[in-house]
């Protein structure tokens, strides 16, 4: 029998049928959706007559259009809350469960379906939001789609795909005292770039992601897409049984062991062979921060930006106003945000409280904390982890994908930095002429201790 | 969707690369319902200045050049998946975008969109930009039954690929969803006998 991938085992169980020289469809377990992407698929289908195929397979959640303040009133912004309507009209007129504004399970898309059981191993899951790559971190084939597709999963519970070629990224050996899973994905991004991985899905394996826990997994998984790639995955194991075990929706007990037992069969085969494979060594890799704006654009914290002629780079450094070659410890900041789909479970809360604990924020810092769902919030306040923010002068809002994106009002002003745990730098992402800089839970939140970058390493040590 | 077999038009060269879908639709602009209008606002923040006067050094805001055609610089089209980047693109009246690489799911997004996206070589892609930045009457020639693009009055031109499963949906003006709907009973009988 021919040697196979985990990407190749989960792909080729789904595969309904093949077009000579095209396309195969592509079968789809589970479809997340959110009030931004889905309403022109919705008006597609109605105006077209075309029902919804398989409506108890959709899953949808308000997230990336809602205030993180006073979520009991209404939305204030008329155009938000018009969309946030609409999503409700159309969930409850196709049957499809809508964990809505204010849910128990409400949340970022991207947070809440794995802490509800919903990802499991060996499925594919789809999203009209690139960051669906997040759900690979249990050895699901999960990513982000258009519009059109969300419509034809709508129609079909399928998709039209050319199998993307395949990537492995293999990082062993053991990481510093102060890095964490999001220094481990800037780095390698800042090392392959924000291309290499365009058309091929990607594994993460070796010892660092096997010894990562499920959070720090996904934290990984969730920024395959910016380095290019449609998907991540790590291999299903333990750690990822034990994470799913007696969640809401995950099986229970036999059909959970039974499930498990069909789990274990999907990793790597040994000696299948990758279209494309990088390694690293775990001891070269730092707390990270980002100078540009792209995710590519990172360096460890203690180095200098590098000098290069290339246009796009210069342009990049001018917004930024940033120079080639100088350093970034010491650069004042006024804006921290810890949140987002790459870091706003409770363990990236846990990381920035046990810094915090017993500190107050700088005078001249804002800094936001947003959790990533209803329950993820619950946990920070059940653990004592508010106290500890509240009496450090950080603001803890409610769930959302806030800052991230700054689609609702939680907007960076012009010209400001804001060292933020999200997954884009690009220009204007967080707020028009706002600057990002990307950094690991723990860099953002010594960062609004101190209202300055700080070399983290020295800190520790 | 549109059908798409041949155009011949002056472009318009961006010449930046990595050019991210949050600048060709940036996120406050989501949150429309339909798929209307996403053209006003295409490049936004590139076009305008925060206080909402134009920013003259922009290309797009030079009159001298004109067309239905965009060129931009290596990797166009990456970051967010949002569909709402090729609506907003088309609807600014693009029909063609050239680059010499671009992101998976806007090149997708881009083909279900009848905007089609003609990667080229790097050498090629210099060669166009440098040509239509120096005389903005260039007439650039896109044929897709034959994947051809060639720069009008040269002897430069380049063939490009295209899944022929896309090429059939732009040329007739298909969609993806007519083909899978006519593949149901398949569908269904994948769902009667999963393996996993």
């Amino acid at each position: 029998m021919s040697k196979k991938t985990l990407f190749d085992k989960v792909w080729d169980s789904h595969v309904v049928d093949s077009i000579e020289n095209g396309p195969q469809i592509l079968y789809i377990d589970k479809h997340l959706i959110h009030e931004v992407t889905s309403p022109q698929a919705f008006n597609e289908l109605e105006n077209r007559g075309i029902p919804i195929f398989r409506p108890n397979q959709i899953v949808a959640t308000a997230d990336h259009n809602t205030p993180t303040l006073n979520q009991d009133q209404p939305v204030k912004d008329a155009l938000s809350r018009h969309q946030l309507e609409q999503l409700s009209i159309n969930c409850k007129k196709n049957n499809i469960t809508l964990y809505e504004l204010g849910h128990k399970y409400n949340g970022i898309v991207h947070v809440m379906a794995p802490e509800l059981g919903i990802t499991q191993p060996g499925i594919t899951m789809v999203c009209g939001d690139s960051h669906t790559s997040t759900h690979g971190a249990f050895g699901t084939i999960a990513f982000g789609i258009g519009t059109s597709q969300v419509a034809q999963v709508f129609a079909s519970q399928c998709l039209l795909l050319t199998k993307p070629k395949s990537l492995r990224v293999t990082v062993n050996g053991k990481l510093k005292k102060g890095v964490l899973p999001k220094d481990v994905i800037l780095y390698i991004i800042s090392k392959l770039g924000t291309n290499s991985g365009t058309g091929y899905f990607c594994e993460y394996a070796g010892n660092v992601f096997e010894e990562m826990s499920m959070e720090g997994r996904m934290t990984v998984c969730n920024m395959s897409i910016e380095m290019g790639a449609r998907g991540g995955m790590i291999a299903p194991d333990q750690t990822t049984f034990n994470y799913i075990k007696n969640r809401e929706f995950a099986p229970k007990g036999e059909a959970f062991e039974k499930k498990v037992a069909y789990w274990k069969t999907l990793p790597t085969d040994e000696g299948a062979a990758f279209d494309k494979e990088y390694h690293f060594d775990a001891a070269d890799i730092e707390p990270m921060v980002t100078y540009g704006t792209n995710p590519g654009m990172g360096i460890k914290i203690s180095d200098t930006i590098p000098v290069e002629e290339n246009p796009s780079f210069k342009k990049s450094l001018a917004y930024m106003d940033f120079e080639a070659g100088e350093s970034l410890i010491n650069k004042p900041i006024n804006y921290v945000f810890i949140g987002s789909c790459t870091n706003s479970r409770i363990e990236d809360f846990r990381v920035a409280a046990n810094f915090i604990k017993g500190k107050k924020k700088a005078d001249n810092v804002t800094a936001w904390l947003v959790p990533g769902s209803k329950q993820v919030e619950t946990q920070i306040i059940d653990e004592g982890l508010k106290d500890i923010f509240t009496e450090a002068g950080f603001e803890l809002r409610q769930p959302g994908c806030s800052a991230c994106l700054a689609m609702n009002d939680d907007k960076i002003p012009q010209g400001e930095y804001c060292v933020s745990t999200s997954n884009r730098n690009f220009e204007g992402r967080q707020g028009q002429g706002s600057r990002t800089i990307l950094a690991s839970p723990l860099v953002a939140a010594a960062t609004a201790i101190e209202g300055k970058i700080i070399d983290i390493t020295k800190h520790l040590n | 969707m549109e059908k798409f077999r041949t155009l011949t038009s002056t472009a318009i060269p961006l010449n930046i690369e990595n050019v991210d879908t949050d600048q060709i639709i940036p996120a406050r602009f989501l949150k429309a319902t339909d798929k209307k209008g996403f053209g006003d606002n295409v490049f936004r923040d590139w076009r305008f200045h925060k206080d909402g006067s134009i920013n003259e050094s922009f290309i797009l805001n030079n009159k001298v050049y004109s067309g239905s055609i965009l060129i931009a610089g290596d990797n166009f089209g990456c970051g967010s998946s949002r569909e709402h980047a090729a609506w907003a693109i088309g609807g600014y009246g693009f029909k063609v975008v050239v680059s010499s690489f671009f992101a998976d799911i806007f090149k997708g997004n881009a083909l279900n969109n009848g905007l089609l996206p003609v990667q080229v070589s790097k050498e090629f892609l210099e060669h166009l930009l440098q040509d239509v930045t120096s005389n903005p009457e260039t007439l650039v020639k896109v044929n897709l039954e034959q994947q051809t693009i060639a720069i009008e009055g040269s002897d430069l031109s380049e063939m490009f690929a295209i899944d022929p499963y896309k090429k059939t949906c732009m040329i007739n003006g298909y969609d993806d969803i007519d083909y899978l709907i006519n593949n149901k009973k398949l569908i269904e009988a994948f769902e009667a006998n999963k393996i996993y």
